[in-house]
């Protein structure tokens, strides 16, 4: 798993689970306090074409310190500045020498919980999809 | 001549309290959590953060609440609460391609790759009232089919392959921000397209409806309509890559509209496009055909001088708190202005006798 990859399942876990996995902190310093802000999200005309502005998400970013020097951020949606908090601590985790533990025991869960949310909502789309059978007509 | 007035602060701080009161309701009921609004009521939440243009359910929620279920005054609200937050930045434009897809249907083509997946949706029910929500039951719940999460496809793609549709030019322009400068006219698409996905659902609606009928007809195919989450991403400087910072609920609808063509080139169908936050399909649909109404110059089209190719009348118009606003503040005292129009009919009259 990639920094992109670990930072993105942060900011998309649900704050208690992450809460539930990580539930001390290890001692930090903050380089930049939890701070509750607005990302202007942006579509594509037509899908694919010029960049509009659809409309703000509200994100909390936070960046520190733990006591061995290791660096970690995080933007992860809504205004949890916990959920804030702990990405940017398994992000800076994730770069030091701890790095296969918290990967096996707090990523693995958070990949597996958003893989088992993504094919129950598959599963109930796919139950309706449509099924079209041809009509025999009488006079035929 | 401006006359200072104050009082009534007794009265509004009563008014307020009765106001928190009615709010509670009969306190036998039992009172209503902002986590039951954000789960069923979803609808209305997806509409508050649609208009408030600011995706977060738990303060959408929240406004519902606050304003009793005045969907307008929870905009408003959500409206006003945007403004108190700094802008961390703009996200990559979304992909909606990469749609995970819990609805998507097309009405042009039966067998378009990928399905027609009907999702939880109100089309095919009967609209009779179901009498047996009104007492509680068991949680229901839904059916599946053993399936894999995957992207389907743009039916718009199928076309543009063969030339049968216009193609949007890419570009990364940045776009004009409503949010940061005015309104100014004549707007370009992108302009456009922010305002009519933060615009009144029932305007648009109503102006939408309007091409249906007649006024700049661009006769409509629903080529495809989609709801999902999709990934919002977006480059972090400190970090010198771009990360997903979350994922939003997005409705998107992609029409197909009456061709044109020229002795240079060869007929093609024409687009308009609606994407909003959340299960929003009315407004979607709504936004593609005022949408696509609204591009008669640049498809060479003749203005027929209806209301849905008035730039100007739909820009000005389609936001409800702009609306509400100066609407509702005429009930406010006008004691002064009023006094000033009362003694002018005075003298006129007395002119005249």
């Amino acid at each position: 798993m990639n920094r992109q990859t670990w930072m993105g399942l942060l900011a998309r876990a649900e704050p208690s689970r992450l809460a539930t996995l990580l539930p001390d902190l290890p001692p930090h310093s903050f380089a930049r306090t939890p701070e509750i802000g607005a990302v202007m999200v942006r579509g594509r005309a037509g899908g694919t074409g010029a960049p509009f502005n659809l409309g703000e998400m509200t994100v909390t970013r936070c960046a520190l310190r733990l006591e061995d020097g290791e660096v970690g951020h995080a933007y992860v949606q809504g205004r949890d500045r916990a959920h804030a908090t702990r990405a940017a601590i398994v992000d800076a985790l994730m770069q030091g020498p701890e790095a296969a533990a918290i990967h096996d025991a707090i990523l693995a869960p958070l990949a597996e919980a958003e893989t088992a949310r993504r094919k129950i909502r598959a599963e109930k789309a796919a139950a309706t999809k449509v099924e079209f059978f041809t009509m025999v007509r009488g006079e035929d | 001549m401006y006359v200072a007035v104050k009082g009534g602060e007794r009265a509004i701080e009563n008014a307020h309290a009765w106001l928190a009161e009615e709010r509670r309701g009969d306190p036998a009921v039992a009172e209503l959590g902002t986590d039951q609004i954000e789960q069923q009521l979803a609808l209305a939440v997806n509409r508050v953060m649609a208009e408030g243009s600011l995706h977060d359910p738990a303060l959408a929620a929240l406004a519902i609440k606050q304003s009793r279920g005045d969907l307008i005054e929870a905009i408003f609200l959500i409206r006003a609460y945007r403004t108190t937050l700094p802008r961390l930045g703009a996200s990559i434009p979304v992909d909606t391609a990469k749609m995970d897809c819990i609805r998507r249907v097309s009405a042009t083509f039966k067998d378009a790759p990928g399905g027609q997946i009907l999702g939880p949706t109100f089309d095919y029910t009967h609209r009779l009232l179901d009498f047996a929500l009104m007492a509680n039951g068991d949680a229901p719940e839904a059916p599946r089919k053993a399936a894999e999460p995957a992207h389907v496809p743009h039916i718009t793609g199928f076309l543009g392959r063969d030339g049968l549709i216009e193609q949007e030019a890419p570009s990364d322009t940045e776009p004009r921000d409503l949010t940061r400068e005015p309104l100014e006219l004549p707007a370009d698409r992108a302009l456009r397209l922010q305002s009519l996905a933060r615009g009144d659902e029932g305007f648009i609606l109503g102006l939408a409806y309007s091409t249906q009928r007649g006024y700049a007809r661009n006769h409509a195919f629903v080529g495809e309509l989609r709801i999902g989450t999709c990934a919002v991403e977006m480059d972090i400087p400190q970090l010198g890559f771009a990360i997903e910072i979350g994922e939003v609920e997005l409705t998107e609808c992609e029409t197909v509209n009456q061709f044109k063509g020229s002795k240079t080139e060869p007929p093609q169908f024409t687009r308009g496009y609606g994407l909003t936050f959340g299960q929003t399909e009315r407004k979607a649909i709504s936004m593609a055909l005022v949408d696509r109404a609204l591009r008669w110059k640049e498809l060479g089209e003749d203005y027929v001088g209806a209301p849905a190719q008035d730039e100007e009348f739909v820009l000005s118009h389609a936001d409800n708190i702009q609306a509400t606003g100066f609407l509702e503040h005429i009930k406010l005292p006008h004691y002064v202005d009023f006094q000033s129009e009362l003694e002018l009919v005075r003298r006129m009259r007395e002119a005249a006798e």
